[in-house]
């Protein structure tokens, strides 16, 4: 009982500021009140009413504008914080390998397709490719394997246009493992590269 | 016990026949110093031990300078240490021999051979007695550091320990000897150096992301590699200054990896890993000449390159074709590269981690035996290989001076540690008590 009047009060409390929020968006669009001329003795004080009355409303609207403007403004930068924080995340995405492979299966191309075009619209990117390994196979070994896959992820950027120079590899072979434990999960886990943006624009560019 | 007890046994029967004729074969002598106890003429020192007794030795430290020869002597897995009591030691020592001992006592108890330490001002007076002979048959001072228990102290008693070793078996001991290796990964990781038997461990100032570490013949240097977001190195770290030096920074996009000194010293061989593939290079020390190639992997890899003790060949692994990692033997200008480790025809495995044995003969690897790898021994000349581990992960296999004793990770224990294995009686010890120890490189014999 309690429950639902709560819900209810609450119900009531998001419809109002809907309302009101609707009003608010509406304003700037509305024209200022239209007041038709009064004759009259009092027509002077009611002239200056209606003046001020205007001039009130104009302020409000003015008010409402600027708060409008920045409220856009900042949804706007949101919403480019939010597009750069997806093309950052696409951009880093990791891609994974095969037991001792350092070939590109088919859905780790897709990954690196969708970054292509971001680091085309985006020339001051530079990025660093980071191979990694699971545990099993030689420690040593695995730091030469590391750098393999790195470069693999490389050739296949530089051959859909990317610059050389855009793209470091570096290996940590199986030194810095992604999930722990010693089974196929984990494994496949840690076969990976990893991806990290080393210079470029604050916020990226859509391509 | 009881089985080595007659082994010794039957030494005595023999030296009291050899002694009157004074035709005792001196076992594996290799110099004209050596001046071994009389053996039976079939002793094989990779089999047959030698029992000694070691006597309590009185004044500072001497508790513990006993303690160390005995373990010392133990872990050479050349000799069956007889435990003497308080008493026996006395009645020892009050027989009527000219040297001193009761001869008699110590066959009854089976002791080829007694050690008898004194201690002096500057040191140790050591006297070997041979018990057929009822006689002293070598003496040797041995100068000690004044403060006991440090670790140049430890140094020079393992010292005194593999020169007694030498009298007995004509072998010099592998005691004075240390084993760098590294514990833990990543950001944590540091080089360790350990004493052979296990004590007197330090850590090494290690550049981030070090790995790798290896041993200049002399033992007065180590050389490691880094990798990583900075830009990967080859460091040289001098144990009797501490400071570390950049040999070699490897360009962008690459890395240096697996480096190892020549047999002389003068050069460090390693590999570079890039584009196109890993390739073994050497360098010489001083930093000034451009580094040779002498693989041309066309793609593949090829690393941890290891000379071979008369530094003209070189044992690396690589994977040809980017099939299995295999062994490959090539001479020290990268010529005639041949593969060591197909045992036949397409028998293909993952092996690597090659060590070749100081002696020259061998080469230990590891190689992937169903799901583990384990501990191999091959010829430097190929054929068919000894397999030396069976229980958990056994990896990184690393030589001592004697050619004898391996070093090598296992998870036998439930975690990565160090064990030492005679590769001779099998017998097994664990050399670290940290989890995480790894990439195990012995030292040569030090002498300082």
């Amino acid at each position: 009982m309690n429950a639902t009047r709560r819900f209810a009060g609450l119900t009531a409390a998001l419809l109002s500021a809907t309302l009101i929020d609707a009003c608010h968006k509406k304003a700037p669009d509305q024209p200022a009140p239209a007041v038709a001329p009064a004759a009259g003795p009092n027509a002077d004080s009611a002239r200056r009413a209606q003046e001020d009355a205007a001039r009130r409303a104009a302020e409000d609207a003015a008010r409402r504008r600027a708060a409008d403007s920045a409220a856009a403004a900042a949804a706007a930068a949101r919403d480019a914080a939010a597009a750069g924080a997806a093309l950052r995340t696409t951009l880093t995405a990791m891609v994974h390998f095969d037991y001792d492979q350092s070939d590109l299966r088919p859905e780790d191309r897709a990954i690196l397709d969708a970054k292509v075009p971001i680091l085309t619209a985006n020339p001051t990117v530079m990025i660093r490719v980071a191979g990694h390994t699971d545990e099993r196979g030689s420690d040593e070994y695995n730091l030469a394997l590391g750098q393999r896959r790195a470069s693999s992820v490389k050739a296949y950027l530089v051959q859909h246009g990317i610059a050389e120079a855009r793209v470091q590899t570096i290996s940590y072979g199986e030194e810095r493992p992604m999930a722990q434990g010693a089974d196929e999960n984990a494994y496949q886990q840690n076969r990976r590269a990893e991806f990290d943006i080393t210079s470029g624009p604050q916020t990226l560019r859509k391509p | 016990m009881k089985a080595l007890r007659a082994v010794a046994f039957t030494f005595i029967g023999a030296l009291a026949f050899t002694a009157g004729t004074g035709g005792g074969r001196q076992v594996l002598a290799q110099d004209t110093t050596f001046k071994g106890i009389t053996l039976i003429g079939n002793y094989d020192p990779t089999r047959d031990k030698i029992s000694v007794a070691v006597l309590p030795v009185t004044g500072a430290f001497g508790d513990s300078l006993r303690a160390i020869v005995q373990r010392d002597l133990d872990f050479s897995d050349r000799f069956t240490i007889l435990p003497i009591e308080g008493g026996d030691a006395d009645a020892a020592r009050t027989g009527g021999a000219a040297s001193g001992l009761n001869y008699s006592i110590f066959q009854r108890l089976n002791a080829a051979a007694v050690v008898q330490m004194t201690s002096m001002p500057t040191g140790i007076h050591v006297a070997l007695h041979d018990v057929a002979k009822g006689q002293v048959v070598n003496v040797g001072d041995f100068a000690l550091p004044s403060a006991g228990f440090t670790r140049d102290w430890r140094l020079a008693v393992h010292r005194a320990s593999d020169e007694i070793a030498r009298w007995m078996t004509g072998q010099r001991g592998i005691a004075a000897t240390r084993i760098a290796y590294i514990r833990g990964s990543g950001k944590a990781a540091a080089i360790r150096i350990v004493d052979s038997d296990g004590a007197g461990e330090i850590t090494v100032p290690t550049d981030e992301n070090g790995i790798s570490p290896a041993w200049h013949p002399s033992g007065t240097m180590l050389a490691y590699s880094t990798y990583g977001d900075v830009a990967s190195r080859i460091v040289l770290f001098d144990l009797t200054t501490a400071n570390s030096r950049t040999l070699t920074t490897a360009p962008r996009n690459t890395q240096y990896i697996t480096p190892n000194f020549t047999a002389d010293g003068t050069s460090i061989l390693y590999a570079r890993s890039g584009e196109n593939g890993s390739d073994i290079y050497a360098v010489g020390l001083s930093g000034n000449d451009a580094p040779r190639r002498l693989t041309a992997g066309r793609g593949a890899e090829n690393a941890s390159p290891t000379s071979s003790p008369d530094g003209r060949r070189v044992v690396y692994v690589g994977n040809a074709g980017n099939g299995a990692p295999e062994l490959y033997i090539m001479d020290a200008d990268g010529t005639d590269a041949r593969l060591l480790t197909e045992y036949d025809f397409s028998d293909k495995n993952y092996r690597s981690d090659p060590d070749w044995s100081p002696d020259g003969r061998l080469i230990a690897y590891q190689e992937q035996i169903g799901r583990n790898f384990q501990i191999r021994t091959i010829r430097a000349t190929g054929g068919t290989p000894k397999q030396l581990t069976s229980e958990g992960v056994n990896e990184q296999p690393s030589w001592a001076p004697d050619s004898r004793h391996l070093v090598f990770t296992s998870t036998r224990s439930g975690v990565r540690q160090l064990w030492v294995l005679d590769t001779e009686t099998f017998r097994m010890r664990q050399l670290t008590t940290s989890a995480g120890s790894r990439l195990a490189a012995w030292s040569s014999r030090l002498t300082q």
